[in-house]
């Protein structure tokens, strides 16, 4: 990070403005959709993209679509500014940028499709770019690591999504959303419906790291701190919540959909609020409270009673706004202190008065203190607990633990840096961070502060919309509201005040406690290096077992897979049978051909010279060549005896400096090869014989024999099929030719000991050194 | 190999081995014959010199490298199937001017098919050379 601290002077040209642009007027762009949205309206966009395979780039714009995008543009827009002043004159500032601004293209295209396939192209997009974001400081090895490991564990859920996706489609006859959520009773019913949750769920939880596939999120934090804001809280991780928020309609109201997400989501939400409150690194601390608020939007969506939907809504927008804010804040005490040590910061309330307030708006929202938005959403959440299909006590006593710790994390990260006396020495003397740093945060924890104040915006215009969505109409939702009465919401909501302010004023003696009970439990991450060690280890076997370097072991794989390959064929198929009989007739000119075949095997088989056995090799290629001759394939006769001449040379050539062959002592592999040989034959003859007994179908032979001359003006029908019929398919042949001799010359040239070229270029003074 | 006979003989058998070898190629719309065939002569031809005086004695023969002969085969024949595009053909079909064709004589016919078949054969030639030279060069 430290070439990434901003220089007194430096700065990012108008490179550095230009995402700003592009943010926040895609901003713009979507706040007009929030009136028509409002009433009811779902807009829709279709362009052709594959129509063979009926694959629509589609998009819709509905209450939860344009909440995701105004997040994500929104949110966006803040991040870019700040990111301009973060890593101001940092020399790669540009690809940063791209990468940033690609990633936020991709994420709307994500929350905005309304096609399955293309979907699934806009979370894979997200998925690179998030791995190109984490990997930026690129010469740390642990952010190699980290980017890496979220790549695969993200890369391996999508392709069981995309699994999930093709089977929904092909279950549903579309893969348009908007039809296959108007047939969810049918995608219920049916047979693939258990498959297509789990598939779609895996790619969902590692996407929003959940329990057991959490374990990337932390380490993703090796990003920037904007791109930890934007990505790893804000958006990217919620695109698993909104591709289950998006099926929801179509998927959810079954036992395995109650049970799974609500299980997951609680036990991911009480995991992680732990692992957050043991945490001193400000920014890890945040990125263990973001695995607790997906889980709790997840255990929200198991349900679809109104108070759950409406408080996931409300909770998504909460947290997105005051998460960013804080992680933000974070970003801007690093760069002020040098440090995000929890037991070194304090006291940075008089130095940087404008983070302190951004913070403590942020940390109230998150621990749901009244009149803010987070108080409303914990408020609805509690409702939601108690009306619960699966088990009241369960849901609410997991969610009043996630809660309470929260208050008590939201008091660690955001009030005690700045308001407890300071216990360390900082690197640097703190000082506030400029105002493009400032304003993002400002904006995003003072924006908490006034939905909380004036609930009947958001009611409006995110959260009605979107409830209409999943539940079909905008009066399931619920109301927003501060002062909802006495009643069990309130009394839990009391209660997580209580423990969690306990839990903050002792945090100090039960950490250490922690640390040492997460000692003693398995690791995550150890498990996910072990995963990859193993696979590795096992690529390492198979190649030493498969790629043994000898070239008679390759060659016996070859003829034994031919072998087994066509007589496990012939066996299957029941085609064999017996006798078999070649009708054809043999005259004098036949045997003696298969005399000359028989003679050039046996010899190139017993001989002990080479130069005899390549002779002799030459005399069987011979013999097939005068087999096309008898048959009336000059052309290909030729061929074969030029090429069989080429081979003999060859051969010969790379041959004679071989030692003598060896076919004696334990290396003897003569007897097995013989088996081999005679099996490959004997299956090879059985099915040219079985082959003969079926009619020739001569219609193709017919045609060219027709067509050659009057089409094409060649009455060599071989020569005028390869070059100008099936001319195409020459052109491809004659390219691989070229592309095998360029090889075999690179491995000849490169592959040779540097000792022995020398040697050989001393003995032969001609050999001149012109490679191209 | 150091033997005067085949050095000699070889300069005579060579040359006809590459007539040969444009002979095939050229006969081989109607005849037995063809790029691939002429090809793997001349690249006899070739090779036969090459035992006969030294990988670098024929190299000096060949004048170009035989890769940039297979390369540049490789373009004559794709520009030779792309020549169709003109007259609003699909890719590598044939495109034939009959010059003197008076009534049923044809006169002399050129076609992009026999460019194409051009391109067969000094890929094949190239690219055989450049194995076996290579070959001869390092081992």
């Amino acid at each position: 990070m430290a070439a990434s601290k901003p220089g007194a002077s430096a700065s990012n040209g108008v490179i550095g403005w230009v995402p700003v642009a592009i943010a926040a007027s895609l901003f713009a762009y979507f706040l007009q959709f929030l009136g028509p949205v409002s009433q009811g309206e779902v807009i829709r966009l279709v362009w052709n993209w594959v129509p063979s395979l009926d694959i629509a780039l589609s998009f819709t714009v509905d209450g939860l679509s344009l909440t995701f995008a105004l997040l994500i543009s929104g949110i966006g827009t803040a991040v870019m500014l700040y990111s301009n002043s973060y890593l101001a004159g940092h020399p790669q500032y540009d690809r940063f940028a791209l990468y940033l601004t690609s990633f936020m293209l991709a994420m709307l295209g994500l929350v905005l499709a309304d096609n399955l396939i293309a979907l699934f192209v806009f979370w894979e997009l997200t998925t690179i770019t998030s791995y190109l974001l984490i990997g930026f400081n690129n010469e740390e090895a642990k952010s190699r690591r980290s980017a890496l490991q979220a790549l695969l564990l993200t890369g391996a859920g999508a392709l069981v999504l995309l699994a999930g996706i093709i089977l929904l489609g092909v279950a549903a006859g579309t893969f348009e959303i908007s039809e296959i959520l108007a047939q969810g009773d049918a995608i219920r019913e049916h047979p693939w419906y258990v498959g297509i949750v789990i598939l779609i769920l895996v790619g969902a939880f590692t996407k929003s790291a959940q329990v057991p596939f959490h374990f990337w999120l932390p380490n993703a934090m090796a990003a920037p701190t904007p791109v930890s804001a934007f990505l790893h809280s804000a958006t990217m991780v919620k695109g698993g919540v909104y591709l289950m928020a998006r099926l929801h309609p179509g998927l959810s109201g079954t036992e395995l959909w109650l049970w799974t997400l609500t299980v997951f989501g609680a036990v991911t939400a009480v995991f992680a609020s732990i692992l957050a409150f043991r945490q001193t690194d400000l920014k890890q601390a945040l990125a263990y409270t973001t695995l607790m608020a997906l889980g709790t939007l997840t255990m929200l969506l198991g349900s679809a009673e109104g108070y759950a939907i409406t408080a996931f809504v409300t909770f998504l927008v909460v947290h997105s706004l005051y998460k960013a804010a804080l992680f933000l804040v974070v970003g801007c005490i690093d760069h002020g202190t040098g440090t995000r040590d929890a037991n070194v910061l304090g006291g940075l309330g008089k130095a940087m008065p404008v983070t302190a307030f951004a913070a403590a708006l942020a940390a109230l929202s998150m621990a749901g203190i009244p009149p803010f938005m987070g108080f409303i959403a914990k408020e609805l959440a509690y409702k939601g607990a108690e009306e619960t299909l699966t088990n009241v006590t369960f849901v609410a006593g997991m969610s009043l633990a996630a809660n309470a710790l929260m208050v008590a994390v939201a008091g660690i990260v955001a009030l005690r840096p700045f308001w407890s006396k300071a216990e360390g020495e900082m690197p640097h003397t703190p000082h506030e961070a400029p105002w493009p740093m400032l304003a993002g945060p400002v904006v995003l924890a003072v924006l908490g502060l006034l939905f909380g104040l004036m609930p009947g915006y958001a009611q409006t215009y995110l959260v009605n919309p979107t409830v209409q969505g999943f539940l079909g109409s905008m009066e399931a939702a619920k109301e927003l509201k501060l002062w909802a009465g006495v009643n069990l919401a309130l009394y839990l909501s009391i209660a997580t005040f209580v423990i969690g302010g306990l839990l903050y004023a002792f945090h100090r003696t039960l950490r250490p406690a922690l640390i040492r009970v997460n000692m003693a439990s398995p690791k995550f991450d150890k498990g996910w290096d072990n995963i990859l060690d193993g696979l590795k280890a096992v690529a390492a076997w198979q190649t030493r077992l498969l790629q043994s370097g000898v070239l008679r072991q390759y060659m016996f794989v070859i003829f034994a897979t031919l072998l087994v390959g066509v007589g496990g064929t012939l066996w299957a198929k029941g085609a064999f049978h017996w006798p078999l009989v070649f009708e054809g007739e043999l005259a004098p000119k036949h045997w003696t051909v298969i005399g000359l075949l028989m003679v050039g095997t046996l010899v190139t088989v017993t001989t002990r010279s080479r130069i005899l056995a390549i002779a002799a090799l030459g005399v069987v290629g011979i013999a097939v060549a005068i087999i096309f001759i008898i048959y009336g394939a000059p052309d290909v006769a030729i061929t074969q005896l030029l090429v069989e001449t080429l081979v003999v040379v060859l051969v010969a050539v790379a041959m004679l400096r071989l030692p003598l062959l060896d076919q004696k002592g334990k290396s003897d592999h003569r007897p097995l090869d013989a088996v081999l040989a005679v099996g490959v034959g004997g299956v090879v003859t059985m099915t040219i014989l079985l082959m003969l007994e079926q009619p020739i179908d001569l219609r193709l032979s017919a045609y060219f024999n027709e067509t050659a001359w009057p089409d094409a003006f060649g009455r060599n029908i071989v020569n005028v099929i390869l070059v100008d019929f099936r001319a195409l398919d020459t052109f491809g042949e004659i390219a691989v030719v070229l592309i095998a001799g360029l090889s075999a010359y690179a491995l000849l040239r490169t592959t040779q000991p540097v000792r022995h070229r020398r040697g050989m270029r001393n003995k032969d003074t001609n050999v001149q050194e012109d490679t191209p | 190999m150091n033997s005067l006979i085949l050095q000699v003989a070889t300069r005579y058998l060579s040359s006809l081995l590459l007539v040969f070898s444009i002979y095939m190629l050229l006969r081989g719309h109607n005849e037995p014959g063809g790029g691939f065939i002429g090809g793997l002569v001349g690249a006899t031809g070739f090779i036969l010199y090459a035992v006969a005086c030294g990988t670098s004695g024929a190299r000096q023969a060949l004048r170009v490298s035989p890769q940039n002969i297979a390369a540049i085969g490789l373009g004559i024949s794709l520009l030779s199937g792309l020549f169709s595009m003109f007259f609003a053909d699909a890719p590598f079909t044939g495109q034939w001017l009959f010059i003197g064709a008076e009534g049923d004589d044809k006169g002399l016919p050129i076609s992009t098919i026999l460019f194409f078949d051009i391109g067969v054969y000094l890929v094949v030639l190239g690219a055989i050379l450049t194995l076996v030279f290579a070959m001869e060069e390092e081992i």
